[in-house]
C-alpha cells in the first residue's frame, strides 16, 4: 500500500457522485447546453477515478489516460458547441426534444 | 573458323529454322506503317519469302546432318562406357536451355524433337511454304493489305514449325492453337466481306470443339503416363500391354480424345464442315494452310503418337473407319460442286481421310508418305486454280470457264500434272502413295475398307478430271469481257507452279515409309503387295478419267440428264449430307433456344434473380420492423445507452 491509499475511497465516492449527477442531468434537463455540460461532468468523474486508481497503484497509466480523455473532451467540446450553435440558428431553440428530424 | 561449325550444328540451326519466320512476322507487323508507304516495291513480301527460304535451308541442313548427330551422341555414350541404346530409333532433342513450365512433376522444356518424321514435316512446311510465299508475291501484288498478309503467313510458318518440331505435347499444342489462329486470320483476311468473316469464325469455332478433346486428352495422358514429352510418352505407351477391342483403358481414352482434336484440325467427320468454307481466304492461303500443311497436323499427331495408337485396337478401328467414311463422303460431294476451289477443298478432305485410313490400318509411314506427296500436288492444284481465278478476274464458278488451255498454257500444263498425280496415274507421286495405302488396307485384311478406298480412288479420278475438263476444255462459257481479260499469270506465279509440278511428278520415288519406319517402333510389316494391285489402281483411275471425259466432253448434256434422273440422291449431295443444316438446326434449337428459354428465362430469371430479389425483400422486411426504434428522441437513445451499459456492467459483476 502506498501512502495515498487512504484517499482512494473518498475520491471514488466523489467520482461516483459526480457521474450520477451527470447521468441525471443528461436525462432530466432539456437544455442542450446543460446536457452537454453534464456529459463533460461524467467525463471528469471518470478522470477523477483514473487519477485515484493511478495514485493507489503507484503507476502512471491512469494519469496518461487522463490526458487522452482531456484531449478528446476538448475536441468534442469544439465540435459539440459548433453543432449546438448551428442547431440553435436553425431551430431558434435549445430544447433537446425539438431536435428529432433523424427518424424514419 | 571455330564459330561457323558451332553455328551450323544440329543443336542451334533448327532453332534458327523455327524462329526466323517469327522474326519476319515481328518486323512486318511492327513496321507495317512504314512498309505500307512503299507502294511500288515488294519489300514486305520479299522479306517474308527470305525468312521462309532461309528456314528451309536450315531445315534441309538439319535433316542432312541428323544422322551424324545421332551417331555423335552414340560415340559420346561409348566414351563414357554407357551401353548403346537398345532401340534403333534415336530422336535428337536440342534444348534451348530454358524450361517453360517446371512445376509439380510437370516439366516442359523449350526443346525440339528431331527425327526423320520431323525432317519430312519441316521440309514440306518450309519447302512448299517458300514456293507459296513466292507465288503470293504475284497473287497479292495488288492487294492493299499485303504487309498484313505476309506477316500472318510468316506467323503461320512459325507456329506450324513449332507444331512439328516441339518435343512435348504442350509445345505441339501451342503450335496447334497458333496455326488455328493464323488460319482464322487468313480465312477472314478480306474481313469486309461478310462471308469471309463468317467462314473464319466457323473455322475457329469448329476447331475449338476439337481442341477441347485435345486438351482433355493431354490431361488424361499426363495423368496416365506422368509426362507430356513425346518420346517418353510413346515409350511408356509402347511398354504397356495392348488394349483389345472394346476395352477402355488409358491408352484408348488418350488416343480417342486426341483424335477428336485431329478430327477438328484435319477436317474429318463430323468436324469437317469448316474446310470448304475456308476457301473464302486468298487462294495461296488455301494452298498452304488448308491443303498442304495445317490440315495435315492431325495426321502428323497420330503418326507421331503411333506407338500409342498401335496399342489400342479400338482407337485404330475408329481412326480407320472415320478416315474411310470421310474419304468417300467428301469425294461424292466433290462430284457436284461447281466452285473450282470447293472441289479442291472436298478433295483435300477426302485425301486426309485416306491418310487416316492408312494410320488406322497401322501404316503410319504410308500415311506420312501420302501427306508428303499430297502436299505437292494439292498445293500445285490450289495454286493452279489461283492462277485460273487470276486469269478469270476473280471468277470461281467452273460453269463460266472452259477452253482455257489455249489462253493459259503454263497453268494448264502444270494443272494436268497435278490432276494426274492426285488421280493416281503412274509414275506420278499420287500413284505411289495411294497404291501403298490401298496395299496396306488389303494386307490388314480389311476388305470393306479396301473396297471403299478403291471406290474413292475412282471418284477422285472422276471429279478431278471433271474439274480439268470443265475448266480447260470445251467452249468458253463466260462473257465477252471476261474472255478479253484472260491472261497468263506473271512468272513469279508460274515458277512455283512449275517447281511444284516437277515435285508432284517425282517425289513418289522418295522412299518415305522406309525412311520413317524406325520412328514408329512397330513390328515390321512385310511389304508384300499383290502384283495386281498397282494395275487395278491404275485401271480404276483411268476409268474415272475416261468416265469424266465421256460425260463432260463427248456428251456434255448427259450430266444434266443423270441429275434429273437421280434427283433425290443429287439433292443429298448438294446438301452435303445435311451436316451444315443439322449443325445450324442444333445451334438454333439447342444452343440459342436452350439458352433463351431454359437458361435465361428458366434459370436466370426465376432462380438466380429470385434469390437476389428475395435477399433484398427479406432485408427490407426486417428493416421495416427494426426501424421503429429510430424515434429521433435524443434522450431515448441515451436511455438505451445507459440501459446497455448497466446490463453489461451487471453481467460483468455478477457473472463471475
Amino acid at each position: 500500500m502506498t501512502h495515498g491509499a487512504q484517499l482512494v475511497t473518498p475520491a471514488l465516492l466523489l467520482s461516483l457522485a459526480l457521474f450520477v449527477i451527470g447521468v441525471v442531468g443528461v436525462f432530466l434537463r432539456r437544455n442542450v447546453i446543460t446536457v452537454f455540460m453534464c456529459v463533460e461532468l461524467m467525463l471528469n468523474a471518470v478522470n477523477l477515478a483514473f487519477v485515484a486508481f493511478s495514485r493507489s497503484r503507484g503507476t502512471l497509466d491512469g494519469q496518461v489516460l487522463v490526458f487522452f480523455v482531456l484531449t478528446v473532451a476538448a475536441a468534442e467540446a469544439a465540435v459539440g458547441l459548433a453543432i449546438i450553435i448551428a442547431a440553435q440558428r436553425n431551430k431558434d431553440t435549445l430544447d433537446v426534444d425539438s431536435f428529432n428530424l433523424m427518424k424514419w | 573458323m571455330v564459330a561457323l561449325p558451332r553455328l551450323l550444328s544440329v543443336d542451334i540451326l533448327p532453332f534458327f529454322a523455327l524462329f526466323l519466320p517469327l522474326g519476319g512476322f515481328l518486323v512486318l507487323s511492327l513496321f507495317e506503317p512504314a512498309l505500307r508507304r512503299d507502294r511500288e516495291e515488294r519489300g514486305a513480301g520479299i522479306l517474308a519469302c527470305a525468312t521462309v527460304v532461309l528456314s528451309f535451308a536450315a531445315s534441309a541442313w538439319t535433316a542432312l546432318h541428323l544422322g551424324d548427330a545421332a551417331q555423335g551422341l552414340e560415340a559420346v555414350r561409348a566414351q563414357y562406357h554407357l551401353p548403346p541404346r537398345a532401340s534403333p530409333y534415336m530422336p535428337y532433342q536440342p534444348w534451348i536451355g530454358f524450361d517453360w513450365i517446371d512445376v509439380a512433376g510437370l516439366r516442359v522444356p523449350i526443346a525440339l524433337l528431331l527425327d526423320p518424321l520431323t525432317s519430312v514435316m519441316t521440309l514440306v512446311v518450309t519447302g512448299v511454304g517458300s514456293l507459296i510465299h513466292v507465288y503470293s508475291l504475284g497473287y497479292m501484288a495488288h492487294d492493299e493489305d499485303r504487309v498484313r498478309y505476309f506477316s500472318y503467313l510468316n506467323l503461320f510458318t512459325f507456329f506450324m514449325l513449332l507444331l512439328v518440331m516441339g518435343s512435348s505435347l504442350l509445345l505441339m499444342f501451342i503450335g496447334w492453337e497458333g496455326v488455328g489462329l493464323c488460319s482464322y486470320l487468313l480465312i477472314g483476311f478480306w474481313y469486309r466481306k461478310k462471308s469471309a468473316a463468317d467462314a473464319g469464325k466457323k473455322a475457329f469455332i469448329v476447331n475449338r470443339i476439337g481442341d477441347a478433346g485435345l486438351i482433355v486428352g493431354m490431361i488424361v495422358a499426363f495423368h496416365a503416363f506422368g509426362t507430356l514429352d513425346l518420346f517418353p510418352l510413346t515409350d511408356a505407351a509402347a511398354a504397356r500391354p495392348a488394349e483389345h477391342w472394346g476395352e477402355l483403358g488409358p491408352i484408348t481414352a488418350v488416343a480417342l480424345l486426341l483424335f477428336v482434336g485431329a478430327c477438328g484440325k484435319s477436317a474429318q467427320i463430323p468436324l469437317h464442315v469448316w474446310l470448304p468454307d475456308a476457301m473464302e481466304g486468298p487462294t495461296p492461303v488455301s494452298a498452304l494452310i488448308h491443303a498442304a500443311t495445317m490440315v495435315t497436323a492431325g495426321v502428323y499427331m497420330v503418326a507421331r503418337l503411333a506407338p500409342l495408337y498401335a496399342r489400342s485396337e479400338t482407337a485404330m478401328a475408329v481412326v480407320a473407319v472415320i478416315g474411310t467414311a470421310t474419304a468417300l463422303m467428301a469425294a461424292t460431294i466433290a462430284l457436284v460442286q461447281t466452285d473450282i476451289k470447293r472441289v479442291l477443298a472436298y478433295s483435300t478432305i477426302s485425301q486426309l481421310g485416306y491418310m487416316f485410313l492408312a494410320c488406322g490400318v497401322g501404316a503410319f509411314g504410308v500415311a506420312i508418305f501420302h501427306l508428303f506427296t499430297h502436299a505437292f500436288f494439292k498445293a500445285l492444284l490450289f495454286l493452279g486454280s489461283g492462277s485460273v481465278i487470276h486469269a478469270m478476274g476473280g471468277e470461281q464458278d467452273m460453269r463460266r470457264m472452259g477452253g482455257l488451255w489455249r489462253r493459259i498454257p503454263w497453268t494448264f500444263g502444270t494443272f494436268v500434272v497435278g490432276t494426274l498425280a492426285i488421280a493416281g496415274i503412274p509414275p506420278l507421286a499420287g500413284f505411289f502413295s495411294k497404291d501403298a495405302i490401298l496395299g496396306s488396307a488389303l494386307e490388314e485384311r480389311h476388305a470393306v475398307l479396301f473396297a471403299l478406298g478403291m471406290a474413292t480412288a475412282a471418284l477422285t479420278a472422276f471429279y478431278m478430271a471433271r474439274l480439268l475438263f470443265l475448266t480447260f476444255f470445251g467452249r468458253f462459257r463466260g462473257g465477252h469481257e471476261a474472255e478479253h481479260h484472260l491472261h497468263e499469270s506473271p512468272w513469279v506465279m508460274l515458277a512455283p507452279l512449275v517447281l511444284l509440278a516437277i515435285g508432284s511428278a517425282t517425289v513418289g520415288f522418295v522412299k518415305v515409309p522406309e525412311l520413317l519406319a524406325p520412328v514408329f517402333r512397330l513390328p515390321e510389316a512385310a511389304a508384300r503387295h499383290p502384283g495386281w494391285l498397282p494395275i487395278a489402281a491404275t485401271l480404276v483411275a483411268v476409268l474415272g478419267i475416261a468416265g469424266a471425259y465421256w460425260l463432260y466432253l463427248i456428251f456434255p448434256e448427259t450430266p444434266a440428264r443423270i441429275r434429273s434422273a437421280v434427283h433425290p440422291a443429287e439433292r443429298v449431295l448438294e446438301e452435303k449430307y445435311g451436316f451444315d443444316r443439322a449443325y445450324d438446326g442444333f445451334a438454333r434449337r439447342v444452343v440459342v433456344d436452350g439458352s433463351r428459354k431454359a437458361l435465361w428465362q428458366g434459370l436466370d430469371a426465376t432462380v438466380i434473380d429470385g434469390a437476389v430479389n428475395g435477399a433484398g425483400r427479406f432485408t427490407a422486411g426486417v428493416s421495416s420492423a427494426v426501424r421503429l426504434v429510430q424515434t429521433g428522441l435524443v434522450r431515448g437513445y441515451a436511455l438505451l445507452i445507459l440501459g446497455g451499459a448497466v446490463t453489461l456492467l451487471g453481467y460483468l459483476l455478477w457473472a463471475r
